[in-house]
Order: structure tokens, then C-alpha cells, then sequence
């Protein structure tokens, strides 16, 4: 058992083994008690819609999956931008980080009616919601990871006449990778939550507008069939960036 | 490498024929506190010659470590002067190396190319540093050996002991031939063994390179083991209230540290000091 766990298909088989678990005891639960199919239906159910409603589930997918992505790297670019500004410019920290807290108390569902009527109910707002939630979180840590470097290291640079750009290059940005990658893997949730959040108000497509449709038409197998095509995407999308992190990070412990 | 050091070595000393190489000139500190200032240390008063090896001793909180940033120029001396050559140190020197307790190395380096790391930074090494990687590679191939970390090189902080982070980051405050040589109780986190076994391969690093080396130490042995020279500070406002000079024959060996006189220059400057 013990050498199971460190072994790397453990990674994979017990959350598998967890997954079918849940399915045979939810599908038991649904026999049982009778639980009629628009209250919820049993995973066996939701397997059919899957098969029957392939077409629009993939095509609903795919543009979630884009304007998730899309909203997600323009959250990297503004975040790490930010993040930076944050970290090494006290008056940009003095000035913004408030603001930025502000902002991102409000709920972003509650901005998206007002994406809507600027950009109208097609991709552009779930782009742009799914961008509000994310870039938070990736400027966080960035400012984090700068403010992070051993102040006995900024001595040992200072002492050597290191330039600002060296400092940069040498200590503060490898220092704040690992504090970035942290935060993508946050913030690709957050992104995927907030197009599907934007998607259910005001959209053509997408997974969160299958969701809405799907549960009006009491096709509750659809919907649940589109939720965990959701969490599968989340999933995947995690596992990329751990990827990537092992790849690029692999001296942090 | 061994070469490029004792050129240096004869050049410096032909150059310093008699002048020291850090003057203090009635130095302080003070700092706000409560409405008024406070003062930390007052009127030290020494001068440091080329190749000398000092250590500043005292109770806690009186101050040692600042002495090391004002000698570094990090936070320059705001009462008196310290000068360097004569010229008064206002902002950092570019050729000290600097070692803390928290012997600090980048994750992300090797061994090798942590030591290596003030290469990449100091001129005239860093236009250099294409050309001749190769021997900047020997040369801390070098240090690193004298230390004992020669087959360690590749591996990563998080694989050395804390004392072998210790010994790289000595390396690494050397590697590019600093005329000054900053120590802050660099061997305060480690335990009474490996310390011992450290100043050794401080001494002989030392040796080598032969620049002036300020250690703030709490520990009297490690002082009296490594110094030319060594300071008693008093407690706050703190200033030099004993100075002796140690002969004892180098390079020192941890025998010695059982002989009579070295336990004589011990309880002396123990005797010497008061805690606050």
C-alpha cells in the first residue's frame, strides 16, 4: 500500500476508483428512493443524454472552453502586469491595491447584465467575466512572490551593485514562479466559473446557456451531463498547468 | 586561479603600503524612538588594515550588525565616517562579499552556479562572463573544494545540510575576489561540531584570498579563533571598550583551542563583557 501511494498511477487510479464509487451509490440512491429524473437523475440517465445530445454538448463545450481560455490568458498578461507594478512600486501598491480589492468584492454576476448591453449576449461577455475573475488572483501572488525574496538575498545583490533589471532577472521573477503557477491553477477555475456564470445570463452558447435551456426544457440528464463536462474541463485543465509547473518549477520544494 | 590570487594579493598590499584600508572616524548611530533619537552606538574609533582579519563581539543588541551595513554601505554610517581608501562610504561597495546566519541561495541554482552567481553581476567578471566561463567554472570549482563541496556541485540548496549551505555561501561571498569580507554570525545556526569544523574552512578560504574580513560573532572562541584582531563592544549605547590583538601562529589549528594561551585571550575578553 504504502509503496501504491508513491507510486504516480496512484494520482490517477484512487480519485477513478473514488469517482465510480460515487457514480454506483448515487445510481443506488436514485433506484431506492425513487427519485424521479427531473429531481435527479441517475448517473446511467445522464450517460444517455451525454450519447444522445453529443453534438450540441461538444459544440457547447468548445465555446466555453475558448472564451474560458481567452478570458483566462488576458488575466495573465493583466495580472502578472499588475502584480509587478504592485510588488516593486509603492505607489502603485498605495494607489491600486485598494481599488483592487474593491472590485473584486462585487459579484461578478452582477456586472454581467451590464457586459451584455455593451457587448451583447454573444461570447464577448463571458470572455470579459471570465478575465474579472481571474486576473485577482494571479496579481495577488505575484505582488506576494516579490515581497516574498529574502531580505539577506536583496543584501547580497545590493552588495554586489546588482541594477534593478538584475535583481529582476536573477532573484525576483524565478522567485515569483512558483507564487504564479499557484495562482493558475486558481485562477483557471475562476475563469471557467466565470464564463459559465456569464453564459447563464446572457449568451448564444456555451455550457452554462446549454445548463439554463436544458433545465427550462425540464431536460435535467442534459443539464447534469453539461455540469460534468464542466468539472471534467476543470479537471483536465488543472492537470495541464501542474504539468507545465513540474516542467518549468522543478527546483521548488 | 591560484595565480590571479597572489597577483592581487601583491598588488593590494604594495598599494596599502601602511594605509589601512577602513577607517572609522567617530562613528554612530542613532535612531527615533518615543519622540526622541536614540542612540545605538557611539564613537567607534579603529582603522582596519589591508588583509586584517576583525571581529566585533558584544552582548546582544548592541549594534554589531549594523556596523556590517554601514561598513557595506547598505545603510551608510548616519555619524562620523567610515572611509574606505579614504573615500567615505555613502553608498554600497561593489567589491565586499556579504554571508548571514541564513546562508540564502537561489532555489533554483545549483551549488555551482549559486557560487557563481556574483560573476554574472560584478564587473569586470560579468563582460567576461561568455569568454571565460570556463575558468570562472574552475575557479569556483576551487573555492568550492577548499570548503569540500567539490562533489556537490549539481546539487540543488535543498539537498545540502545547512552547514554545506553555509560553506557554498562562503564560496559564493569569495568568488569574485572581494577586497572586504562581511560575516554576520554566519555559523550562529549551526551546531558546536560542524562550527568548529567551519572555521577551519573559513581560515583557509581566508588564507587563499587574503582580504580584510569583519566577523560579528556572539561566540568568543570562534573570534578569537579566526581574528587578527578583536573588538569588545559595550552594551547600549555601545562602543569599543577592549581591543586585543591575538598571536597566536596560522593557520590556527582546533588543537590550539585547548592551549593555555588561547584560553588566556578567552577569559579576557570575557571578562570584558557586560550584558545590558
Amino acid at each position: 500500500m504504502e509503496k501504491f501511494l508513491k507510486s504516480k498511477s496512484a494520482g490517477f487510479v484512487l480519485p477513478f476508483i473514488a469517482t465510480v464509487l460515487l457514480f454506483i451509490v448515487w445510481e443506488l440512491i436514485v433506484i431506492i428512493f425513487k427519485i424521479p429524473a427531473f429531481n435527479l437523475p441517475a448517473p446511467s440517465n445522464i450517460l444517455r443524454a451525454t450519447i444522445e445530445f453529443a453534438p450540441q454538448l461538444a459544440a457547447n463545450s468548445l465555446r466555453t472552453l475558448w472564451t474560458t481560455l481567452a478570458g483566462f490568458f488576458l488575466a495573465v498578461i493583466v495580472g502578472v502586469i499588475l502584480g509587478f507594478m504592485i510588488g516593486y512600486s509603492k505607489v502603485a501598491y498605495l494607489t491600486l491595491y485598494p481599488l483592487l480589492v474593491a472590485f473584486n468584492t462585487i459579484p461578478k454576476a452582477a456586472i454581467v447584465p451590464l457586459l451584455a448591453i455593451w457587448f451583447g449576449a454573444n461570447a464577448i461577455p463571458a470572455v470579459v467575466t471570465a478575465f474579472l475573475l481571474a486576473f485577482f488572483p494571479i496579481a495577488v501572488n505575484v505582488a506576494l512572490g516579490l515581497d516574498t525574496v529574502e531580505p539577506e538575498m536583496k543584501d547580497v545583490l545590493a552588495s554586489l551593485g546588482a541594477s534593478k533589471v538584475e535583481t529582476f532577472q536573477k532573484v525576483g521573477w524565478p522567485h515569483t514562479l512558483p507564487y504564479i503557477f499557484a495562482s493558475l491553477k486558481i485562477a483557471a477555475s475562476f475563469a471557467f466559473i466565470g464564463a459559465v456564470i456569464s453564459e447563464s445570463v446572457a449568451s448564444n452558447a456555451g455550457l452554462g446557456y446549454l445548463i439554463v435551456q436544458a433545465t427550462s426544457d425540464f431536460n435535467v440528464p442534459l443539464a447534469f451531463a453539461a455540469l460534468l463536462i464542466l468539472g471534467l474541463l476543470g479537471v483536465v485543465l488543472y492537470g495541464f498547468f501542474i504539468f507545465i509547473e513540474k516542467k518549468v518549477i522543478y527546483w521548488a520544494r | 586561479m591560484t595565480q590571479t590570487i597572489t597577483d592581487n594579493v601583491s598588488i593590494r598590499s604594495a598599494l596599502a603600503e601602511g594605509s589601512p584600508l577602513l577607517e572609522f572616524d567617530h562613528v554612530g548611530l542613532e535612531y527615533p524612538f518615543e519622540g526622541s533619537m536614540r542612540r545605538i552606538i557611539e564613537d567607534v574609533h579603529l582603522n582596519i588594515q589591508p588583509g586584517e582579519f576583525v571581529s566585533f563581539v558584544g552582548p546582544s543588541g548592541c549594534g554589531k550588525t549594523s556596523i556590517l551595513r554601514m561598513v557595506s554601505g547598505l545603510s551608510p554610517a548616519p555619524l562620523g565616517a567610515i572611509r574606505y581608501r579614504g573615500q567615505k562610504i555613502s553608498k554600497p561597495l561593489t567589491n565586499v562579499g556579504i554571508a548571514f546566519q541564513n546562508p540564502v541561495m537561489l532555489p533554483w541554482r545549483n551549488t555551482l552556479n549559486n557560487v557563481m552567481l556574483p560573476l554574472e553581476i560584478v564587473p569586470p567578471y560579468k563582460h567576461e562572463f561568455g569568454q571565460k566561463k570556463d575558468q570562472f567554472i574552475r575557479m569556483a570549482q576551487d573555492l568550492l573544494s577548499t570548503v569540500r563541496l567539490q562533489d556537490f556541485q549539481k546539487q540543488y540548496p535543498w539537498q545540502l545540510s545547512g552547514g554545506m549551505r553555509q560553506r557554498a555561501s562562503l564560496c559564493r561571498s569569495l568568488i569574485h575576489q572581494p577586497e572586504i569580507l562581511l560575516l554576520d554570525e554566519p555559523f550562529g545556526a549551526l551546531d558546536a561540531f560542524t562550527r568548529e569544523e567551519m572555521w577551519s574552512m573559513l581560515q583557509a578560504l581566508w588564507m587563499r584570498v587574503k582580504c580584510v574580513a569583519i566577523l560579528i560573532t556572539h561566540d568568543l572562541r570562534e573570534a578569537v579563533f579566526l581574528s587578527d584582531r578583536v573588538f569588545v563592544m559595550s552594551p547600549r549605547p555601545s562602543t569599543i571598550i577592549y581591543e586585543v590583538k591575538i598571536d597566536l601562529p596560522r593557520p590556527r589549528t582546533l588543537e590550539q583551542e585547548v592551549s593555555d594561551e588561547f584560553n588566556h585571550y578567552f577569559s579576557t575578553i570575557r571578562s570584558h563583557i557586560h550584558h545590558n
